[in-house]
């Protein structure tokens, strides 16, 4: 018999998942043959890929540690994974032991691999749900009991957005979100693109080929693209800019690869 | 998270040369420069260049140590896989990076004691890293693993609830639901089908769904299964029966639906089955009360109705039926001085006898209401056949029926009506039975009447007449026409008789005889005999003022209606006087029956009408009861002695001696009673011969004249002819 559509899908380890894959790129072991399979094949098309998961992690703690010193102390984290070092709530709680952090996240192992270790933090909720039904999450009891949206909440979409194509509306998302956050909450976005005069080298295309087929569809934005993700925002500073770019933490990570990086990142603060 | 990087700052500063400090700090930047971005580590540049500042003392340390030991080369290993130096090239590069530089920088390049310790240093690292990693990596598996059996514990216990409720819906459901695959094998029944159908779930795996058969299941049942079987279809519902394991049969409203596999192709029946079974006996019961008369227990109007027409809807070429419309006869008596309860009883018996006597395939017994019965053949041969059910029925009748001490007999009029069905309709069929009773009633009751199609013709043209006369008199569809009366004495035309005529436009030139009696029975005769008068009076004037002296008087026939219309003498004056007509030109005939037979009232009319002059004649004289006693006191001046007597008089060589004496016999009566005499039905020389010498005085007939217009009468008085 059909099952009943509420219930939930196979957990299929022979399907590779964006997750796990980025976990694998980020040098974890909480993957498995085919998540490593499928990470190794679009490695040999673009080993750089490495390179750039690392800087959307770190994209990540600039952004939490900015945020943080804005005084914000509540953090919504849209597709958060699987948690390995770093997570948003270490780096929020090392600040100030009273932060919050909601995860959000549609793989079920990932999910449960956070609640088993988020299992006696109070502060943190782990949610399973697809963000891009932004009323579901902000309805869920676990957002609406972690977070006060009187005050400011930090919401990060990092190396999220590529996975939300045009046509799945990500400007109506956000949209969503937005409308339920205080004044002087923050959206943080990283995701893959190119600038308009970016030419995209026959390995990233080759690359983006395998990882579309293997593991999920990604969608490219450029510079203007992703600016206009920010509606209703105000970008601060620097705007919208290659990833190793935004608040890097020395000289020394602005290299001459950081201006051909291909993706983006900006933090914008409704006022 | 359990995962914490230690990014203490070490507080104890190394005892060491300050230059081998230098040379170690040159090379802790050269290690970060080298490991940076080969595995992701959550610090910024410069905490990694102190992570590697404090590994490198650390390193230092133990290779200038007394005694040597290389357990700090392990804890180093250690601690950058704590700090997530987990990329594949980071140890690769740091062991190489210590081999080719580190005692360079610290300004012992090529100390043999020293490059034997690093060895020993680099070795216990690599092995330091390596089981760190292991242990990292095995822990992170089983983290991963972990993940991996609690998301699908969650999915499952969902999946499991999810299951649990759809369990709970079709074990619990007060419907019956079975599911069978494709080929029709049971796979599972609900308790409520388990219990609508009295088999077990094993039991009825047993089965075929097409086991389920019924040989009452309507040919569309299976027909829809198949389809859906086939996939042509996804649903259906039916009206069905079931074998119960106790051999009942249940009724039930069956909802089959087809569930698909991913691909489409069928895959599962699910059938939703509701016993209505108790709806549908309710719905028989009520149907039964509705179609049958509870006093009774015989069928009624309405299932005769229904079976009479699907007799119709059935009929193939040349089939017959027949019917027989029975009412008792005298039955409202027997109610009105017996009382409905034994009118009641009366009926049941009745109906208990007709139920007997007419028994077997195609007949039908049906109570129409009252005391009126029907009975239905189907498939008669013949008239033959209904009057053989007629004369049974009579004979079922005819032993009394004992009824509360009442011995009561009953009789009962049939009309019957037998014929083939097609050219027919069922409601020609009942009406041409009801036509039939009336004349079975009219013809004297306790009897039967058949159909006959002349005679309902001539009914039907009588009622048609009747219908049409009263616009036919607005439309002047009447005229008048005037026969002589001539006196035989000398042949002069004496008076002349009105005779009403009808030019029907759809049956041509009638006589009286076909709507005086219809005229007198609707009424019109009042207002149609007062048009005729006048017309007759108009007429005589006309002819008093042309011939004079001798002008005839018109005569004109008086319906007994007519002579007891309380208006009539005023009538008769009003008109006489706008015509200026003398009353002794107007001659008055009735019948004997309409002057000897009545009250006072007519006959004072009468004296009335005589007073003021106006002449009486009794018309066919001799066919009547008169009572001559009376006939002395009566104001009647003429006696018109009926055409029939004329016969034995009309053949010119002999005479019928009876009609001759009592022509003779007439003719003495009315001279001996002062009273003029007319003869009808003058038709041979021979008969105005006779009547001259039996003294009658008055002849009138085909030998004189036929009726015809006034005109006729004109040249007659002028001596045209």
């Amino acid at each position: 018999m059909e099952r009943p559509n509420w219930a939930p899908g196979d957990i299929d380890l022979e399907r590779p998942s964006v997750a796990r894959v980025y976990d694998y790129w980020l040098g974890g072991a909480h993957n498995f043959a085919a998540d490593r399979a499928a990470a190794e094949k679009t490695l040999e098309a673009m080993p750089e890929i490495r390179t750039v998961v690392l800087n959307h992690r770190a994209f990540l703690r600039r952004a939490v540690r900015y945020l943080l010193d804005q005084g914000v102390r509540q953090f919504l984290d849209l597709g958060s994974g699987i948690p390995t070092v770093g997570n948003v709530h270490e780096i929020a709680q090392a600040a100030d032991p009273g932060a919050r952090v909601v995860y959000v996240d549609l793989d079920p192992v990932a999910v449960a691999h956070s609640r088993s270790l988020l299992d006696t933090n109070t502060q943190v909720s782990v949610l399973q749900a697809d963000v891009r039904d932004a009323l579901g999450v902000l309805s869920s009891p676990e957002v609406t009991k972690q977070l006060d949206f009187d005050e400011p909440v930090g919401v990060l979409m990092i190396a999220l957005l590529h996975f939300v194509s045009d046509e799945e509306d990500p400007w109506g998302i956000i949209g969503r979100y937005r409308d339920r956050l205080a004044p002087g909450s923050y959206l943080a976005i990283s995701q893959a693109g190119y600038d308009e005069d970016d030419v995209e080298s026959s390995a990233s295309v080759q690359a983006r080929r395998i990882y579309d087929r293997q593991v999920t569809r990604s969608t490219f934005r450029n510079r203007t693209e992703i600016g206009r993700l920010f509606d209703g925002f105000t970008l601060v500073e620097p705007g919208v800019v290659r990833l190793p770019a935004w608040h890097p933490e020395s000289p020394a990570d602005v290299e001459e690869a950081g201006k051909r990086f291909p993706g983006f990142a900006a933090v914008g603060r409704k006022e | 998270m359990t995962e914490r990087v230690d990014q203490r700052v070490r507080e104890d500063r190394s005892p060491l040369d300050p230059a081998v400090l230098a040379g170690a700090e040159v090379f802790a930047r050269s290690w970060a420069t080298a490991v940076i971005g080969s595995s992701y580590v959550p610090m910024t540049r410069a905490e990694v260049a102190q992570h590697l500042q404090d590994l490198t003392e650390l390193l230092v340390a133990a290779l200038f140590a007394k005694p040597f030991r290389t357990a700090p080369g392990h804890e180093i290993g250690s601690r950058l896989v704590d700090a997530h130096f987990t990329g594949t090239d980071t140890l690769g590069r740091t062991v190489q990076l210590l081999g080719d530089d580190l005692l360079a920088d610290l300004g012992f390049p090529g100390d043999e004691r020293l490059t034997s310790r690093l060895a020993a240093l680099q070795g216990a690292l690599a092995a330091g890293y390596a089981r760190a990693l292991r242990e990292r990596t095995l822990a992170e598996q089983e983290a991963i693993r972990a993940a991996v059996l609690d998301a699908r514990d969650q999915a499952e216990s969902m999946l499991r609830a999810s299951e649990a409720r759809f369990r709970a819906m079709f074990t619990e459901a007060a419907i019956g639901i079975g599911i069978a695959d494709i080929d029709g094998r049971i796979l599972d029944v609900n308790q409520a089908l388990q219990d609508m159908l009295g088999f077990s779930v094993d039991e009825m795996r047993q089965y075929n769904v097409r086991d389920l058969m019924h040989p009452e299941d309507a040919g569309s049942v299976w027909r829809l299964y198949d389809q859906l079987i086939a996939g042509e279809c996804d649903h259906y519902r039916a009206e069905k029966r079931f074998h119960r394991a106790d051999g009942e049969q249940v009724w039930t409203h069956l909802t089959l639906s087809l569930v698909r596999d991913d691909h489409g192709e069928p895959q599962y029946q699910v059938a939703m089955i509701e016993d209505v079974t108790d709806r549908h006996l309710l719905q028989n019961r009520l149907r039964y009360q509705a179609l049958h008369d509870p006093l009774t227990g015989l069928p009624n109007r309405a299932l005769f109705l229904e079976r009479l027409g699907r007799v119709f809807n059935n009929r193939a070429k040349h089939v017959r039926a027949g019917l027989c419309y029975l009412d008792l006869d005298g039955f409202k008596v027997i109610n009105d001085s017996l009382g409905h309860d034994t009118g009641d009883q009366l009926l049941v018996e009745v109906g208990r006898r007709l139920d007997q006597s007419v028994s077997g395939e195609g007949k039908l017994v049906a109570r129409m209401g009252g005391d009126e019965f029907v009975i239905l053949v189907e498939g008669s041969s013949g008239e033959q056949d209904i009057v053989e059910v007629a004369d049974r029925v009579l004979t079922a009748l005819e032993a009394p029926i004992r009824i509360a001490g009442h011995e009561l007999s009953v009789s009962a009029s049939i009309g019957i009506v037998e014929r083939q069905l097609s050219g027919t309709t069922s409601a020609d069929l009942m009406r041409d039975a009801d036509i039939t009773l009336y004349w079975a009633k009219a013809d004297g009751k306790a009897r039967w009447a058949l159909y006959d199609p002349e005679r309902n013709a001539r009914e039907v043209a009588r009622f048609t007449l009747s219908a049409t006369m009263p616009r036919a008199l607005e439309r002047g569809e009447f005229y008048v026409e005037y026969q002589p009366l001539v006196r035989l004495e000398d042949s002069t035309v004496t008076g002349v008789e009105a005779l009403v005529r009808w030019q029907h436009p759809e049956f041509g030139r009638l006589a009286p005889d076909r709507f005086i009696e219809l005229a007198e029975e609707t009424g019109l005769i009042v207002p149609l005999g007062r048009w005729v008068l006048r017309k007759a009076c108009e007429e005589a004037r006309r002819w008093l003022e042309e011939f004079g002296d001798s002008a005839p008087f018109v005569s004109v026939n008086l319906a007994v209606r007519q002579s007891r219309d309380p208006e009539l003498v005023r009538d008769v004056k009003q008109i006489l006087d706008e015509c200026s007509l003398p009353p002794h030109h107007l001659q008055l005939e009735l019948t004997e029956s309409a002057i000897m037979g009545t009250a006072d009232e007519p006959l004072e009319a009468l004296r009335a009408l005589c007073d003021m002059g106006v002449r009486i004649a009794i018309d066919d004289f001799g066919t009547g009861y008169s009572n001559l006693a009376y006939l002395k006191h009566l104001p009647v001046h003429e006696l018109k002695i009926a055409g029939s007597f004329m016969e034995g008089l009309r053949a010119e060589n002999e005479e019928d001696p009876v009609d001759s004496q009592i022509v003779a016999t007439l003719v003495q009566l009315a001279h001996a009673l002062s009273l003029g005499v007319t003869a009808e039905g003058v038709e041979t020389p021979a008969q105005a011969a006779r009547l001259l010498r039996l003294g009658c005085d008055t002849g009138q007939g085909w030998f004189f004249a036929r009726p015809g217009p006034p005109e006729n009468i004109d040249s007659l008085l002028r001596g045209d002819l």
